[in-house]
């Protein structure tokens, strides 16, 4: 069961949810940026939400498949095609063997995930499937997916099943979608929602307020590991000396030269910066749509209202998931 | 007593800060409450990770059980993290672990010795004997897989860093930068003057604990010879 990759794309990786129990060793957690478009790709194909996908950013890559399969993209709307006919997100596809999937322009977001049904086999390294390109480190050999390389996938008994239907056309989708509930919205210059960090109260009062008022800038050398952005400079009532410790994705520190830079998938697992907040965790899927050259603002949020609504988004991801299970059970009896 | 605080470290994580004072003893207290966590996990728990003076606990709030549906799983987490540091062993007896790391010091190994040397007016033989003479405390790993934070080297060889940073800091390199030490345990670029190099790897992706050292273990510097170097480099392919 096999891709190939006819063109590579800007930055296209393997990743499942994380590397996760390794970070005393130094070892970044990485994994998915956007988790529930992630979660949702598999969920839709009969996966197992941590199976492995395939992450595309901006510009996504040309793949050729090479038996009958069954895939999901949930997540930015690049453009996805097959033949010459538009392959809608957030659903089941079936694609013929032969058929080639390409991407055009950026419509929405910047990341797409690809789920295949049965998940991408690469190996697992240190528990995980996830690629961390700086450390070149699991994945597919630690790398991005280049021109000429060939992704296994494992076999998967629903798409076995369903893909024996014959159908004409080199692809066919499904009747039904996931409820728009679910579907995060991805709004460029997005509102980001925060919890105060142990140093909030060290900045001045006007940088207090200008971080709950101003337009960030993400700057272009932002990327997996971080969103480096850019506003007027936060200062601190007084130097601080702090000594490293661990971080976490969406920690927002500040740097000696006052820009904000917010820790993604890939970031180091220590951090020594004061840390102005953390981006809500109910936040990171809209935020890993965020292309450079967008503007943020910041929300508070309490830490107990971010962690209701994940329970909420959480709840709601096991219904898709029923919803799911359902489907297919009407499929496999034959109506699509 | 150093106090202890609690933070929370985004809606995934909770920060513990053991105290203000970089120490050994408030370090040891650190390990013993990593490991005690780890040997006693509760459901939701991820992972626990030591630094200098604090340990970072995360755990995914979805999968916290929770008692009332009024608590939220942050206050669940640090009341179970409370009642442990209230259970916490008062006498630690943390079996420290020494780690012996030969490294062959100078020449090609350690290209930056003889400047280390001029910097404080000493003999490339007495640099080695001051760095070798000590044992040092692994406070955290790291900024890059398997990379050590060491406590311990004297001030007597502390050197600034390099004006321009390498690009290629080979594996095993063992430098000096400021007042710390330390080994690169992969390639990376960096800025620590380097005076020797070690055949034995730190960081193995295959390995069940990838990283050969970890926090609260003490490592000590053996001297060997370039010709122990290869034999050894020969011995662990």
């Amino acid at each position: 069961m096999t891709i190939k990759v006819l063109e590579q794309g800007l930055s296209t990786t393997v990743q499942d949810l994380g590397r996760i129990g390794f970070q005393q060793y130094g070892v970044v957690v990485g994994g998915v940026m956007d988790e529930v478009a992630a979660k949702i790709a598999n969920l839709l194909i009969g996966n197992n939400e941590d199976d492995a996908v395939v992450e595309m950013t901006l510009i996504g890559p040309t793949l050729l498949f090479q038996q009958d399969t069954l895939i999901s993209l949930c997540g930015a709307d690049l453009s996805a095609s097959i033949g010459s006919k538009p392959v809608p997100l957030w659903k089941p596809i079936f694609v013929k063997a032969g058929s080639v999937l390409r991407f055009g322009r950026p419509l929405q977001g910047c990341r797409t995930y690809l789920a295949v049904a049965g998940g991408i086999d690469v190996p697992l390294v240190m528990e995980s499937r996830s690629t961390y390109v700086r450390g070149g480190l699991g994945g597919y050999h630690g790398r991005t997916l280049q021109k000429g390389d060939v992704l296994n996938y494992k076999p998967s008994d629903l798409a076995k099943f369903l893909c024996t239907r014959i159908w004409s056309g080199p692809f066919k989708q499904v009747n039904w979608t996931v409820s728009s509930l679910i579907k995060p919205v991805y709004k460029k210059d997005p509102e980001i929602r925060f919890i105060k960090g142990p140093q909030f109260d060290l900045f001045i009062e006007r940088s207090k307020r200008e971080f709950l008022s101003e337009k960030y800038k993400v700057t272009p050398n932002s990327d997996r590991m971080g969103y480096r952005l850019s506003a007027k400079a936060l200062k601190l009532t007084k130097d601080v000396e702090l000594l490293s410790e661990a971080v976490t994705m969406g920690t927002i520190q500040v740097p000696n030269d006052g820009q904000p830079i917010i820790l993604m998938a890939d970031r180091q697992t220590i951090g020594g910066y004061p840390k102005i907040g953390y981006v809500a965790s109910i936040d990171f899927s809209v935020l890993s749509q965020v292309m450079p050259g967008e503007n943020l603002t910041f929300k508070e949020i309490s830490i107990q209202d971010a962690q209701r609504l994940l329970l909420e988004r959480e709840h709601m991801i096991s219904k898709v998931k029923i919803g799911i299970s359902l489907a297919f059970r009407r499929m496999k009896h034959g109506s699509y | 007593m150093d106090q202890i605080t609690f933070y929370p470290q985004g809606d995934k994580a909770i920060t513990i800060h053991f105290g203000q004072e970089l120490h050994k003893d408030l370090h040891q207290k650190i390990i013993a409450f990593t490991e005690f966590i780890e040997a006693n996990p509760f459901p939701g728990l991820l992972e626990v990770i030591p630094s200098f003076t604090s340990a970072t606990i995360s755990y995914e709030p979805t999968k916290i059980e929770m008692v009332t549906p009024k608590k939220t799983p942050y206050d669940v987490v640090l009341s179970i993290l409370k009642s442990r540091l209230t259970n916490l062993p008062v006498s630690i007896s943390h079996p420290s672990k020494t780690v012996t790391i030969p490294v062959c010091y100078g020449g090609d190994f350690g290209p930056d010795l003889q400047d280390v040397a001029d910097y404080h007016h000493l003999t490339q033989q007495q640099i080695i004997n001051i760095h070798a003479n000590q044992e040092y405390l692994v406070y955290m790993i790291g900024f890059a897989p398997g990379f050590p934070y060491l406590g311990g080297m004297s001030k007597e060889i502390a050197t600034p860093r390099k004006a321009t940073p390498r690009l290629k800091i080979p594996v095993g390199s063992v430098g000096i930068g400021g007042e710390q030490t330390g080994v690169y345990p992969i390639e990376s670029p960096g800025g620590w003057q380097l005076i020797g190099r070690t055949p034995i790897r730190l960081f193995r992706q295959d390995a069940k604990q990838p990283s050969l050292l970890r926090a609260g273990d003490f490592v000590r510097f053996q001297p060997i010879t370039p010709q122990q170097f290869e034999a050894l480099r020969i011995e662990k392919q």
